[in-house]
Parts: C-alpha cells; sequence; structure tokens
C-alpha cells in the first residue's frame, strides 16, 4: 500500500470532523444576521449573549452544577476505586458490573429511570435532582480513571511508607494521595465536562427553577438558525478544549 | 560471643488455610549477615514481612532486644526494609525518598540534609540528589533504596531478594557493596533470597527454610559440605547421592560401608549407625576424580555429557548399574589425558574423607518436592 | 482505625449505586407492568399492555424506522472507521498521540452544539447549497435538512469516534508478527485479512457497534433539530411518552427495549473477546 492513500483519508476524515466546527467558530464572528453570508466580523453575538440575563444566569447555573457535580463525583468515584483496590469484599463483582451498565447503558434509560425515582419520592425538580444524576453518570468514568492509576500502583510504596515510620494517615496524604492525584484531576475534569455538555439526562431531571445552559441551547436550536447560539457554542468549545488540554496535560506528565 | 538481636518463637502464620510458617524459632544474632534461603513458598518472605510488621502472625512472638514487638505496627519498629523492586516513592526526588524516614521522626531541617548527603555519599550518588527515581538505572534505584532504609541507623535491615531484579553482573557487584555495607554499618542484616550461590558467598548464617519449616542453621560451609537432610543437600549446590550399607561399626569411631561393593571407610557420622543399616553417601561433583579405565581404583561407568565451563569441565557419567554421576574437574593443564569423549569407558572415585554421611529417609517424597519447588 | 472508614466507604458507594442506579432500574421493569395513571402515573393492576402496544403498527413503524436509522448509521460508522483505524495504527508513535488527541476532542465538547453545527451547513439556504449553487451543480437549493439522511449524518457525526477508538485500541494492539506469520504460510493479502484481521478486530468491531448503535436510537435531540416530525427514534418516544403524553408503563417497556439490546451487543461483545483468549470486561 502507498503512503499517501491513507494519510489522504485520515485527512479527509479529520476534515468532515472539524469543517461544522469550524463553521460555527467563523460564523460566531459574523456581522449578517441571517448567517449564511459573511456580513463582516463583529463580536455582536457575544456581545447579545452577556447582555441576555436569562443566559447568563443559565451559565452560572451550569458551572456550578458542573462544579458541584464533578467534585461529589471525584469523591465518591476515588472512594469507590479505593475500596474496589484495596478490600476485598462481597459483591465486588456486582459493584463493578453496575457501573460498568451504568456506563454503557443508552444515557436516555438511566433519564427516566431517574425521573421516575424522583417524582416517586416527591423530591422537587431541579438542582438536587439534576446533581444527584449528574454525579450517577460521571461516577464511572472517575472510577475508572483512578482504578487504572491504581492499578499501575506499586503495593509495596504504602508499606515502604510505613516501614519508614509513617502512620495509615500520614502515608495516604504524602504517598497515596499524591500518586493519584493525576487521575483525581483528570477524573474531576472530566466528570465537569460531562456534566456541562449533558443534555439527555438534564431535560428529563431538571425543573423550571434551575435553568441550565445546555437545556436553553437545546430550545434554541429545535426551530431556525440563532446566531447567538454560534457565539455560545464557540465558548463552550473552547471552554471543552482548554480542560480537555489540561487533563491531557497533567496526565502525560505524571507518565514520565 | 554475639548476643541476641531479634528472637522468634513459636511463629506460625496461615494464608486461606494453608500453612506459611509452621512454629519457627529463630534467634537474629546483633552484626551478622543471615540470610533466608529457601525455594519459592517456602515462607521467607513471610518470614521476613512478620519482621517488619506487614503481617501478624497467628501464633507466636517477636522480641527485639527483650522488648515485645509482636503487634506494633510497622512505623514504630526500629528496623527496615529494603523491597524486592526498590518501592522508590516516583513523585519524589532522590533527596525526599533518602529523607522521607527523618521528615517522619521531624528533625530539623539542616539535619536531615547533612544526614541525607551523607547517606547518598556513601551509596556514591552525591550528584544524583535532585533526580526522579525513573531518571536512574536499576543499580542506581537499588542504591537510593538502601540509603533510604539505612538513614534512620535501623537496628536491623530487612532485604528483601533485593538484588533479583539486577543483571549478573550488577548483581555480583551489588553482593560486595552490600557486604561493605554492613561491615561499615555494623547493623545486622536479614536477607531473603532464592539464589544460594548468593547465600552462600554474603552470609555470616544461613537459614534453610522449606514449607515454613527450618531445615538447617548454621554457616555457609556447615551448610554446604555437612547438610542436614536431603532437601539441603539437594537445595544448596548440586549433589550426588550414592545408595550404601553399613558393613561394619569398628571401634575407633569409624565405619565400613558398602558403596557399589566398595568397601570404604568412614568417620563415624553424628546420628545412630548399626549393621546392615541403609544410608546416602553425599558426593558434590567437584568432589568425584574421572580416572582412565584401567584404573583400579573406582567404579566403571561411560561418559554420556560433558559440558565446558570456562574454569571447569562438568561431566555426566552413567555408572555401569544405571546411577547418574555428576562430575566437575578443574582443568590440569598437564594432564593430556584430562578430556573425554561422549560415550568413553571411564571410572569414577572420589576422594577420601570428602563424602557426608545421610540416613535413609523418604527420598523419593523429597526429591518429587524439590521439583515440585 | 481502618475498620470504620472501610465500612463508611462501602456504606457510602453501595448505598449510593443501591438507591441511584438499582431502584429506579426496578423501578422502570415494575412500570413497565403497570397501568398508566394521570394522578400517579402508575397503578395497579400488572399487565403486559405495555409491551403489547410496542407491536401496536403505529409505533412498530416508528420503531423499525428507527432501527432501520440506526443500523445506516452504525454501518456507515463501521465502513468509515474501519480503515480509518486501520491507517491511524500505522501512523509513526508520536503524531499518533496527537491524531487521537483531535478525535477524543469531540468526546468532550458539546454534542448539542455539534449538532446545530451541521445545521449551519445542511440548511436549505445553508453553506452546502449555497457553495453547490455557486458551483453550478444544482440550480435550486436541495432538501437536505428535515430528512432521514440528515439524522443519519448527524448520527454519524456525532457517534464516529466512539466507532474509531474501540476499533483503533484492537489494530494498535494486532500483532504485526501475526500478519508476517500468515504471509509466511502462504496466504496472500486478501485470505490473511479475512483469516487474521477480520477475527482479530472483531472484539473492537462489536464494541464499537455497541457504543455506536444504542445511543442512535436514544439521542432524541439529533431528530428534533435535523430530521422534523417523520424521523424519530426510539429515544423521541421514550421521551414523548415519559414527558409530554405520561404514559409511564408505555416509555418504560420501551426503554427496557433498548435495555435488552444492550445486554445482547454486551453479551455478543463478551464472547467475541473470549474467543481469541482475552478476559471480557
Amino acid at each position: 500500500m502507498s503512503r499517501w492513500l491513507p494519510r489522504t483519508y485520515l485527512t479527509l476524515v479529520y476534515m468532515l470532523l472539524y469543517v461544522p466546527i469550524m463553521v460555527l467558530v467563523v460564523f460566531s464572528f459574523n456581522e449578517s444576521r441571517t448567517g449564511y453570508e459573511w456580513g463582516g466580523f463583529s463580536l455582536r453575538w457575544y456581545e447579545a449573549l452577556f447582555n441576555n440575563r436569562a443566559m447568563v444566569q443559565a451559565m452560572w447555573n451550569s458551572l456550578w452544577l458542573a462544579l458541584s457535580a464533578a467534585t461529589v463525583s471525584t469523591v465518591i468515584g476515588a472512594l469507590t476505586a479505593l475500596a474496589l483496590h484495596r478490600y476485598r469484599f462481597r459483591g465486588k463483582r456486582v459493584l463493578n458490573g453496575m457501573l460498568f451498565v451504568v456506563m454503557m447503558s443508552p444515557e436516555i434509560v438511566l433519564a427516566i429511570s431517574l425521573l421516575g425515582l424522583f417524582l416517586l419520592v416527591g423530591l422537587q425538580l431541579g438542582y438536587v435532582s439534576l446533581l444527584l444524576a449528574h454525579v450517577t453518570f460521571c461516577l464511572p468514568f472517575v472510577v475508572i480513571t483512578v482504578m487504572a492509576r491504581l492499578n499501575g500502583f506499586d503495593e509495596a510504596l504504602p508499606e515502604a511508607a510505613r516501614d519508614l515510620g509513617a502512620s495509615d494517615f500520614i502515608m495516604t496524604r504524602t504517598v497515596l494521595l499524591p500518586v493519584i492525584m493525576p487521575a483525581l484531576l483528570a477524573g474531576w475534569l472530566l466528570g465537569f465536562t460531562l456534566s456541562l455538555d449533558d443534555v439527555v439526562v438534564s431535560t428529563f431531571v431538571s425543573g423550571p427553577s434551575y435553568e441550565i445552559l445546555p437545556l436553553r441551547i437545546y430550545s434554541m436550536v429545535r426551530v431556525g438558525l440563532k446566531p447567538e447560539v454560534n457565539a455560545l457554542g464557540t465558548l463552550l468549545l473552547v471552554f471543552s478544549l482548554v480542560m480537555l488540554m489540561l487533563s491531557q496535560w497533567i496526565l502525560l506528565r505524571s507518565k514520565r | 560471643m554475639k548476643q541476641t538481636l531479634l528472637s522468634l518463637s513459636d511463629l506460625s502464620k496461615q494464608f486461606d488455610g494453608k500453612t506459611v510458617l509452621d512454629s519457627l524459632d529463630l534467634e537474629i544474632l546483633d552484626g551478622e549477615f543471615i540470610t533466608l534461603l529457601g525455594p519459592s513458598g517456602c515462607g521467607k518472605t513471610t518470614l521476613l514481612r512478620l519482621m517488619a510488621g506487614f503481617e501478624h502472625p497467628d501464633q507466636g512472638t517477636i522480641t527485639l532486644s527483650g522488648q515485645d514487638l509482636t503487634h506494633t505496627p510497622p512505623e514504630r519498629r526500629p528496623l527496615n526494609t529494603v523491597f524486592q523492586n526498590y518501592a522508590l516513592f516516583p513523585h519524589m526526588s532522590v533527596f525526599d525518598n533518602v529523607a522521607y524516614g527523618l521528615k517522619m521522626e521531624k528533625r530539623p531541617k539542616d539535619e536531615i540534609r547533612q544526614r541525607v548527603n551523607a547517606a547518598l555519599a556513601m551509596v556514591q550518588l552525591d550528584d544524583y540528589a535532585r533526580r526522579k527515581p525513573h531518571q536512574l538505572s536499576g543499580g542506581q534505584q537499588q542504591r537510593v533504596a538502601i540509603a533510604r532504609a539505612v538513614i534512620k541507623r535501623p537496628k536491623m535491615l530487612l532485604l528483601d531478594e533485593p538484588l533479583s531484579a539486577l543483571d549478573y553482573k550488577l548483581r555480583r557487584t551489588m553482593q560486595v557493596e552490600l557486604k561493605r555495607l554492613q561491615r561499615e554499618l555494623g547493623i545486622t542484616f536479614v536477607f531473603v533470597t532464592h539464589d544460594q550461590e548468593e547465600a552462600l558467598s554474603m552470609s555470616d548464617r544461613v537459614v534453610v527454610l522449606k514449607d515454613g519449616r527450618i531445615q538447617q542453621l548454621g554457616t555457609p560451609r556447615e551448610v554446604y559440605e555437612r547438610p542436614a537432610n536431603l532437601f539441603t543437600a539437594q537445595f544448596v549446590g548440586e549433589a550426588n547421592f550414592f545408595a550404601g550399607c553399613v558393613d561394619a561399626v569398628n571401634g575407633d569411631d569409624t565405619i565400613t560401608v558398602d558403596v557399589f561393593g566398595l568397601k570404604r571407610t568412614f568417620r563415624k557420622p553424628d546420628f545412630q549407625v548399626f549393621e546392615g543399616q541403609p544410608l546416602h553417601v553425599l558426593l558434590r561433583p567437584e568432589d568425584i576424580r574421572v580416572l582412565a579405565p584401567d584404573d583400579e581404583d573406582g567404579v566403571a561407568g561411560r561418559v554420556v555429557e560433558r559440558n565446558y565451563k570456562g574454569s571447569t569441565l562438568d561431566s555426566v557419567i552413567h555408572l555401569d548399574d544405571g546411577t547418574e554421576v555428576l562430575a566437575s574437574e578443574f582443568f590440569d593443564e598437564d594432564d593430556p589425558a584430562f578430556d573425554y569423549r561422549l560415550g568413553e569407558p571411564v571410572k569414577v572415585s572420589w576422594v577420601d574423607g570428602w563424602e557426608w554421611l545421610l540416613p535413609q529417609e523418604a527420598a523419593k517424597a523429597e526429591k518429587e518436592a524439590l521439583a515440585d519447588a | 482505625m481502618q475498620q470504620p472508614f472501610r465500612t463508611a466507604v462501602l456504606v457510602l458507594v453501595w448505598g449510593w449505586l443501591l438507591l441511584l442506579v438499582l431502584a429506579p432500574n426496578l423501578l422502570v421493569v415494575g412500570a413497565s407492568v403497570m397501568t398508566r395513571d394521570s394522578a400517579t402515573f402508575i397503578s395497579l393492576p400488572l399487565n403486559l399492555d405495555a409491551y403489547r402496544q410496542l407491536f401496536n403498527p403505529l409505533y412498530l413503524d416508528v420503531f423499525l424506522h428507527s432501527l432501520y436509522m440506526a443500523a445506516m448509521t452504525t454501518l456507515v460508522c463501521l465502513l468509515i472507521g474501519y480503515p480509518f483505524a486501520w491507517a491511524l495504527s500505522k501512523v509513526p508513535k508520536q503524531r499518533q498521540m496527537l491524531l487521537i488527541f483531535l478525535l477524543i476532542v469531540p468526546f468532550w465538547t458539546n454534542s448539542l452544539v455539534r449538532t446545530y453545527a451541521l445545521k449551519l451547513i445542511l440548511a436549505t439556504n445553508g453553506l452546502l447549497n449555497n457553495a453547490l449553487m455557486s458551483l453550478g451543480v444544482i440550480d435550486t437549493p436541495m432538501q437536505m435538512l428535515y430528512t432521514e439522511g440528515a439524522v443519519i449524518i448527524g448520527l454519524v457525526y456525532l457517534l464516529l469516534p466512539f466507532m474509531i477508538l474501540p476499533l483503533y485500541a484492537v489494530f494498535d494492539g494486532l500483532r504485526e508478527d501475526l500478519l508476517r506469520a500468515s504471509h509466511d504460510l502462504g496466504a496472500g493479502r486478501l485470505s490473511t485479512f479475512i483469516h487474521v484481521i477480520v477475527p482479530l478486530t472483531l472484539p473492537g468491531v462489536l464494541a464499537g457497534i455497541m457504543l455506536v448503535l444504542l445511543p442512535a436510537m436514544g439521542l432524541f435531540f439529533v431528530p428534533d433539530i435535523l430530521g422534523g416530525s417523520r424521523n424519530l427514534l426510539v429515544g423521541n418516544v421514550i421521551k414523548n411518552q415519559f414527558l409530554d403524553a405520561r404514559n409511564w408503563p408505555f416509555g418504560a417497556a420501551a426503554s427496557i427495549m433498548l435495555t435488552l439490546a444492550m445486554a445482547f451487543l454486551m453479551l455478543a461483545h463478551r464472547l467475541s473477546k473470549r474467543r481469541i483468549g482475552e478476559d471480557g470486561v
């Protein structure tokens, strides 16, 4: 096989993946309202975005939700990973299996089951229901990230620390946590992004009291084209990209 | 006479119902280099982990200079460990790794710096303080692990197969270096290995372990030349066993034994002997002499294998009665008849007085156990 | 000191999973065999009406159409992704890192926004139509938006990386010496492909299908944005039944069908891995 054929093919597919994103970014700076012709460079859609109080509120709501969901799921996920790694207990396989099922099952299945639960126990749909749902779908990803790190972890390290005079607590602080820290950070960033971008689950478990960004975008794009969405989408893309690069950088640096 | 430093008494440990240590007693002397030697699964690593405090015995006590340590957590035992794969903290520099133990003692910064630098100088790694463990070679990591373990001036250093990850040449160098360190520091070393050569060349005393029991405890020389049983004889070095039978117990502290129909006189062994008793005559390959077929002494056989080993010539000789004999002879430049061809008839004899007698035991079972290990 | 910590961790983890994973799923199973009720959503008696309703011609059509679109999506993803993953695994390692990074970017970015970006291109007076008209390929704008094709394009666009990544993983692990051994034993390119490459990459193919086919039936916002009212997915039906029609038993039954499909695919994936001597996850 000659070398240019695979290369051309790779390039072509990457172009298909990235052209729509680039179009979106370019059009977010388009002066024209119709959105199909170039009307000159402008920041008017970004301006419109930040002058829209409901939109700004939704942004803050989303950020706060993503922040708390990522944090809670990282704490619980890290503890779960530690328990799976360190302890032997009954039902370990069941626990593993449940996490795997959550990760693999279609989001919509998780969404309706949680909605059913919340309505049945009479939980008001809003921040709390969103938080519970987001933590649940972020959890397996955090567990996997941390587990991967723990599996490469030398079992003798905690013993070496104890041997040199560290108590269990000091050992956890000075050896265990620093070693798994990159995985915790990466897991947190992934959870943050998953939460910030989620549409499917949020559609079901959010209420009018707590409007979040993806749902606001959803209601805007269902009909017609809205230039503000270009600007908002661009911001979200840049934000996610920064998070992703951060997480990759952390993981790469820790591997050296 | 050296004093007892650590004494283990009646130690037993089971894992999942399998006995790993079986009511074991051992006294470790102050300042000695003692090696725990045995095949994998013999309990040597578990024994070391019990001393370090990573495991707790089901039964028995561990006392250090009269103080009961049995249930003391590892962080409060005045012993330190060098781990098999070094267990260096990957997120800390060499300096911080070595300093860790002193930081745990909350020593002043100046003292820490001074002592870490001294420890690194001792293992010739002064220039590597700022490196991370992954930037060091295996041998260098090994030295950091040693520096880290001795910096707290422990009463005892526990080494868990510390050289097993190194290549042959480096292993030899580190063996010499470890011996030097032990002499300089005057610390008791407890060294775990499955490599009998390493055990013999480094230790003051060797503990041969099998199935959680001590088979023999003695100097390397005793263990090699006067093994307590068939297992030790086979595990430590190569061995030939010839079936013998006591022909007569003489008055002058000797016995006459019938081996291959030859009547040989041996010094009377430590165990009880009586006329007609079957026993094993143990001969190391280097005790064996291969003679010309027309020699009047010796047992007839044929050479079936020969391996040139550099300084020695090792051969396998098939005796006429079916016994196989391993022989290892040093080169004799002046002897033109030294080399043999395969299939050549020869006679086999040994140097008088170099043989060792062992009572008959369930030899088959022993051999199988060894093969399993 | 360690025991209370251990207990606390296990209680927290188990509590979370039992309460927010197991209980809700059992609830869905329960709901699917109950009767619709406008006040309490579900009520007794138990019956299989909801499952019977799934085979109502009206819904059956929607489901079959959804399955068809999902299958097409999966097929297109596989056709694009298989050679792509192969080519990717041949790229020098250094550059591979960057290319993989470019592939996982979509996983981290808002899929809604990316679907919307497609709309910019496919709209009647959008970029593609304008480009084609100015090139003189067509005279009048084509109807691309709100078609079955648009939904499939949207789904492929969103799900392609999920097909490529598991395929890349198997190609990356494919040992060159196996291929050389096959050639050495006299197999040509084609028979090596059929007898060695395909069986060894099958787990990746099945993992990819699993990761594409199921979401392709559930991503309800794609038809909402690109497909109009006639190209619905199972996800749209479930959503409508739960949120608009308030028919829980029916929505639950539909979602159980999805779950069963997932279970089936997971089983197939496991078997395929076991066949080549790897432990299924």
